[in-house]
């Protein structure tokens, strides 16, 4: 079986990136739909029965996220989450740039199920050129009656605001969003009360990601059991799926739920590259635990790959071929979490610094034996212990890697240089 | 004299009368600093906090905690190197030590004609299909070789090729 293409199908098509190319292909036939024949809780009925969950990451079933909100306040936003920073992830920018109207209409029918007179969506810093994008397509779709007042003669009225982010992971996570989106430093907020209670400007919230709200024009027009006839048990759908690191062709790929990795490996991505094996791969971005190649005919499934001890996530396949340092590629993925923990609680502040500090001399081979275990310690007290997920995930990598990998770490300690990495590519990090 | 241009100012208001709150203003405000004078200055956050009715503490404030606002003034060009895990599997270390050798400064640097202030970053860009890659003013450029690098570079450089990314 190859990919399946639904939120992907008209991808490369010609004039996809404007209004009548979109219209062309069918476009907005679903808010037009959905606006005529469904009232709001209808529509909330048909993405429940749907069995639709959240593409940003904890996969949250989307239309009981909906039904959260209280009933009698008024006004209520849309956030349309497309912060896409995950290491590893780039589905959401292929989504922007491969059919930004899509996701209009999906935001607008959003939008609708939760009358919420403004939608906005925060776009990282980084997708330059994609924020263009999908503000020249806000303009077309006002020009023609998508949004603004009284859309296509009907009451409902809604404006459309892309917001450019600056450079802040952290502002994927959803109340983090809501700061940087009401102006200020982007930090998390504690929780409850949830945004679906208290979220922009205090008033109810949904924080959906761009997938998500891309899945939405599709289960509208051909309803919320057809799309639960796809996929598995409780994974329903399709998936963008990142791949990269070393294989023959990275790239998305988007694939009926259930699928064997796999099929996805070697049919799409043609497997790992210069025909050597497969050593890991992170099957949900670089905040996943690592899994090894017996993990490879697990179905593309949240459940299953959870069992297994790592997540979908963000559906974000990183692969690693035989040659691959795995305390290397630690290194850069809690460089990461220490260069992008926002600051505000000291477990996650202090402590990615100093897991940075000791993971940068193990790279170097000059870390004592001994303090291995103070990094496992210093992981310990952040697991569950942080005020938001970024720094209880700044620890899953490592430590998964250090458990399935454990020689190679300790191969490292006082080695003077990296033992695994071939010498020529050693050099050119030193 | 005011930091702010005409245009830059009425952008800020145009910002600043679209939200709910004007304070959500403060990010696209910064932008548009940033995108007329090249960083974000004491002097225009003062200006841009005078519009939206904030007191400048409260702008500089967000300003120093997102990575993307610069605080000094840099060369020309920006360049944006990721060495996040996908790109280090595909040879973004080659790709950070050739730009190295060619620009003639460490990351954080600008090279000596002033053409080009280039940075590696940890924070994965979104082009991990792609990789390496960077971002060159804010556009992308992907599979790099070091070849690539040099050809990219020269076109930035001359000025009829200024505008557009390219990603084959
Ligand atoms: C550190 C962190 C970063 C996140 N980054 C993103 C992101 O870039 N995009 C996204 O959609 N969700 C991200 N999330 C998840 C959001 O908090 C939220 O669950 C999601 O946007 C909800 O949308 P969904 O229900 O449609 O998945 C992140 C969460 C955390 C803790």
């Amino acid at each position: 079986m190859a990919e399946h293409r639904l939120l992907t199908e008209h991808f490369g098509m010609e004039g996809i990136q404007t209004l009548a190319g979109y219209e062309r292909a069918g476009g907005y036939q679903g808010l037009r739909r959905a606006l005529r024949e469904l009232t709001p809780d209808d529509l909330v009925a048909q993405v429940k029965a749907s069995g639709l969950r959240g593409r940003g990451g904890a996969g949250f079933p989307t239309g009981t996220k909906w039904s959260f909100l209280p009933g009698d306040v008024h006004p209520r936003y849309l956030c349309v989450n497309a912060d896409e920073s995950e290491p590893g992830c780039f589905k959401d920018r292929a989504l922007i740039e491969g059919d930004p109207h899509q996701l209009i209409e999906g935001t607008l029918i959003a939008a609708y199920a939760i009358q919420a007179p403004i939608a906005f969506i925060y776009i990282r810093g980084e997708y330059f050129d994609q924020r263009l994008l999908l503000e020249r397509c806000v303009e077309e779709a006002r020009a023609a009656g998508y949004i603004g007042r009284g859309i296509l003669g009907s009451d409902f009225s809604c404006d459309v605001i892309v917001h450019g982010g600056a450079g802040a992971y952290i502002c994927g996570e959803e109340t983090a969003l809501l700061d940087s989106l009401e102006g200020r430093r982007g930090q998390p907020r504690l929780k409850p009360p949830f945004p679906a209670v208290k979220g922009l400007y205090g008033q109810p919230t949904v924080v959906n990601n761009v997938e998500t709200l891309s899945n939405l024009p599709h289960i509208v027009l051909r309803g919320g059991s057809w799309y639960a006839s796809l996929g598995t048990e409780k994974s329903k759908g399709t998936r963008l799926f990142c791949c990269s690191g070393h294989i023959e062709r990275p790239g998305t790929y988007e694939m009926l739920l259930g699928t064997p990795i796999r099929e996805l490996l070697e049919e799409e991505c043609g497997g790992v590259w210069k025909g050597r094996r497969l050593k890991a791969f992170q099957p949900g971005g670089g905040s996943m635990q690592v899994l090894l190649p017996e993990h490879l005919d697990l179905p593309l499934d949240m459940e299953a790959v959870a069992q297994a001890g790592s997540a979908l996530g963000a559906g974000a396949m990183v692969f690693m071929d035989e040659t691959t340092c795995m305390v290397n590629v630690s290194m850069r993925l809690v460089d990461f979490y220490h260069h992008e923990s926002c600051g505000k609680c000291s477990p996650c502040r202090e402590g990615t610094y100093f897991e940075s500090d000791l993971m940068h001399r193990l790279e170097r081979g000059v870390l004592a034996p001994e303090e291995l275990t103070t990094l496992s310690d210093i992981c310990d007290n952040m697991n569950g212990k942080c005020f938001c997920p970024l720094g209880d995930t700044a620890t899953w990598f490592v430590m998964s890697a250090y458990a399935a990998f454990r020689d190679e770490f300790e191969a490292h300690c006082g080695a003077g240089r990296c033992p695994v990495r071939e010498p020529r590519a050693a050099e050119a990090v030193a | 004299m005011s930091v702010l241009s005409a245009a830059t100012r009425a952008e800020v208001e145009r910002h600043r009368d679209r939200y709910p709150q004007a304070r959500s203003a403060v990010l696209p405000s910064l932008w548009a600093l940033q995108n007329q004078i090249g960083h974000v200055s004491p002097e225009g956050m003062r200006e841009v906090s005078e519009i939206l009715g904030l007191a400048p503490s409260e702008v500089e404030a967000v300003a120093s905690f997102y990575a993307m606002y610069l605080d000094r003034p840099g060369g020309r060009h920006h360049v944006l190197v990721c060495v996040n895990v996908s790109c280090g599997l595909r040879g973004a270390d080659d790709i950070v030590a050739h730009l190295e050798r060619r620009l003639g400064c460490p990351s954080g640097g600008t090279s000596a004609d002033g053409e080009f202030t280039w940075e590696h970053t940890v924070e994965c860009l979104g082009a991990c299909g792609g990789a390496p890659a960077m971002q060159v003013d804010h556009h992308f450029h992907e599979n790099l070789t070091p070849e690539r690098v040099d050809a990219v570079l020269e076109a930035v450089r001359a000025p009829s090729a200024r505008a557009g990314g390219d990603r084959s």
